[in-house]
């Protein structure tokens, strides 16, 4: 087990009569980053808190960096860091107190400047984070994590509200973090975010792992891309779904779904097609599949019946 | 080699250093109250002494009640934007993260008291306390900061958000109203007079008021430090097993 990170058997959590965690397995090897990918409310946030010694689970067995999360707890937490939904900055210091701070907790030798540099906080150093956007301080959040050298970090939803170009640079953070060697334990909504990160992805839905595998496994899973076609009257819906047999229609949206790869050859022949039987359709989109789809596809319910 | 729990307190010195509208709040309000009882209503209330030195204990209880709320926004705060899960993962004591706030709620208390007590002189305060009678008005005090610091820690932790915390410590600030603070429990209507009678808040101001006129007494002070320990046990309980619990 020396090269398991992490791993977990039959974590159970309940809140009341809710059950949050329902028996989860997993292992996670030692210097790749694993994904828990799962809408609100999916127990993310719960698994990532019993495995961080946060809280208690009522059954079953987690061990991180080799030792138990609730009976050698101190352990535990001398080998993680983590990173939870919301930035747990102190925003009435500046970025610079907030690193100084944590090594001044940790008694630590990281230099504070070398961090602000890494993470292109250097000008913003002396003002209070107060003045932050939400980017700064999600990057502030991380440096302050890895001020206590961690081998193992959790990073609970990292980008969940950020604008997508601060999206991409916490990501080219954490590939330079998995290139230095530590594990990635991370949680995401974001179906992109973790088949762009991770080297294995387990869905969790209602305290359930659905499904494990690499992101191509999963991908193979899942219903692939297709083409939607949104036309003006029913007639003229029922005459495309004449001739294209293997859509499935939607008679209220007046669409159509059509499998296809969205590649330019398939689509052009689909086009011709329609053309053809001279129909023609007010919208024409090519999707590719969301975590809605994985969902759909993996547990035959959307992601919105879980969030109730 | 820098011990936790003075990282902490230096962290909760330089909030407060930077929120200056808290302190403002604890220091100001409790002088504010004495103008608005001592000049405008003073003369209304027959306490067979000088107003001033009548209400002056009592408004030194307030003005340990007006600074809680301040203390209770900012546990709260620290709790509900996850800077307490990441002290408690880095190991980070609890005392430390609890001790900091108490003391910095104690300061702002004595802060608030010693300015108080000098607007009091300029209002013609005139006790006949022996130096020994004003250490144990320090000592009372201090006491009573860290029994009221403690349960507001608790009630931080506790609330859902900011904005409730600050509530839950309203009804400390009430308090004193309904307690000999203002004016004498026999003076109050049935009822009243009985609750004003037992609270805790009485035996503490009688307690003050005492020393403050040079003729403690034992009884109430006794009574007052009990209720003291007692709040303080409380809260510190409650407030230990909020810290271990909630996440």
């Amino acid at each position: 087990m020396t090269s398991s990170a992490i791993a977990v058997s039959g974590l159970r959590k309940a809140f009341g009569d809710k059950t949050v965690l329902d028996g989860i397995d997993l292992e996670v090897p030692a210097g790749s980053v694993f994904s828990l990918l799962g809408p609100n409310g999916a127990g993310k946030t719960t698994t990532v808190n019993v495995l961080t010694t946060l809280m208690k689970a009522d059954a079953g067995t987690a061990r991180v960096a080799g030792h138990d999360v609730a009976t050698e707890a101190k352990a535990v937490r001398a080998a993680i860091g983590v990173t939870g939904q919301f930035a747990a900055v102190d925003e009435l210091l500046t970025g610079q107190e907030n690193l100084q701070l944590m090594v001044d907790l940790n008694r630590s030798n990281s230099n504070i400047a070398d961090l602000l540099e890494r993470f292109d906080l250097t000008e913003a150093a002396q003002k209070s984070v107060s003045t932050y956007s939400g980017g700064m301080r999600r990057k502030l959040d991380l440096a302050m994590t890895l001020v206590g050298h961690p081998r193992i970090i959790f990073l609970d939803e990292p980008t969940t509200g950020l604008d997508p170009r601060s999206r991409r640079t916490m990501w080219s953070i954490i590939r330079d973090l998995v290139a230095g060697g530590v594990t990635i334990f991370l949680t995401t909504q974001y179906l992109d975010e973790a088949d762009q990160l991770a080297d294995r992805i387990a869905v969790l839905d209602q305290g359930r792992l659905v499904a494990e595998g690499t992101p191509d496994d999963l991908k193979r899973r899942m219903p692939g891309t297709h083409v939607r076609l949104r036309f003006t009257t029913a007639g003229e819906l029922d005459a495309a779904a004449r001739v294209l047999a293997d859509a499935t229609r939607d008679d209220e949206a007046l669409t159509l779904r059509v499998p296809s790869d969205g590649g330019t050859k398939s689509v052009r022949a689909l086009l011709d097609r329609l053309d053809e039987y001279s129909i023609s359709a007010e919208e024409f989109s090519v999707h590719t599949p969301d975590l809605d789809d994985v969902f759909l596809a993996l547990t035959g319910h959307t992601t919105e019946v879980v969030a109730k | 080699m820098k011990s936790q729990s003075m990282v902490m307190l230096r962290r909760n010195f330089k909030h407060i250093a930077r929120n200056p509208t808290s302190v403002f709040n604890a220091v100001l309000m409790p002088i504010v109250i004495m103008f608005m009882f001592v000049y405008m209503l003073g003369d209304a209330f027959n306490v067979g002494v000088h107003y001033v030195d009548y209400a002056t204990p009592g408004l030194m209880l307030l003005a340990v009640c007006y600074g809680l709320g301040a203390t209770a926004t900012s546990v709260n705060s620290d709790m509900t934007k996850g800077i307490i899960n990441r002290f408690k993962v880095m190991d980070v004591s609890r005392g430390a993260v609890l001790t900091g706030h108490v003391i910095a709620s104690v300061l702002t208390n004595l802060l608030a008291i010693a300015a108080l007590v000098g607007v009091a002189f300029l209002l013609g305060f005139s006790p006949s306390a022996s130096f020994l009678d004003w250490l144990g008005v320090v000592g009372m005090v201090v006491l009573l900061g860290f029994a009221a610091g403690w349960l507001t820690v608790a009630l931080g932790l506790a609330a859902k958000s900011p904005e409730t915390a600050g509530l839950a410590a309203v009804p400390l600030v009430l308090l004193p109203f309904f307690s000999s603070a203002i004016v004498p429990a026999e003076k109050m209507g049935q009822g009243i007079r009985q609750f004003a009678e037992y609270q805790p808040f009485t035996p503490i101001i009688e307690t003050l008021r005492g020393l403050l006129n040079g003729t403690p007494s034992a009884g109430q002070a006794i009574a007052a430090i009990a209720w003291c320990v007692g709040i303080a046990l409380v809260g510190y309980l409650w407030a230990r097993s909020t810290f271990t619990k909630r996440a």
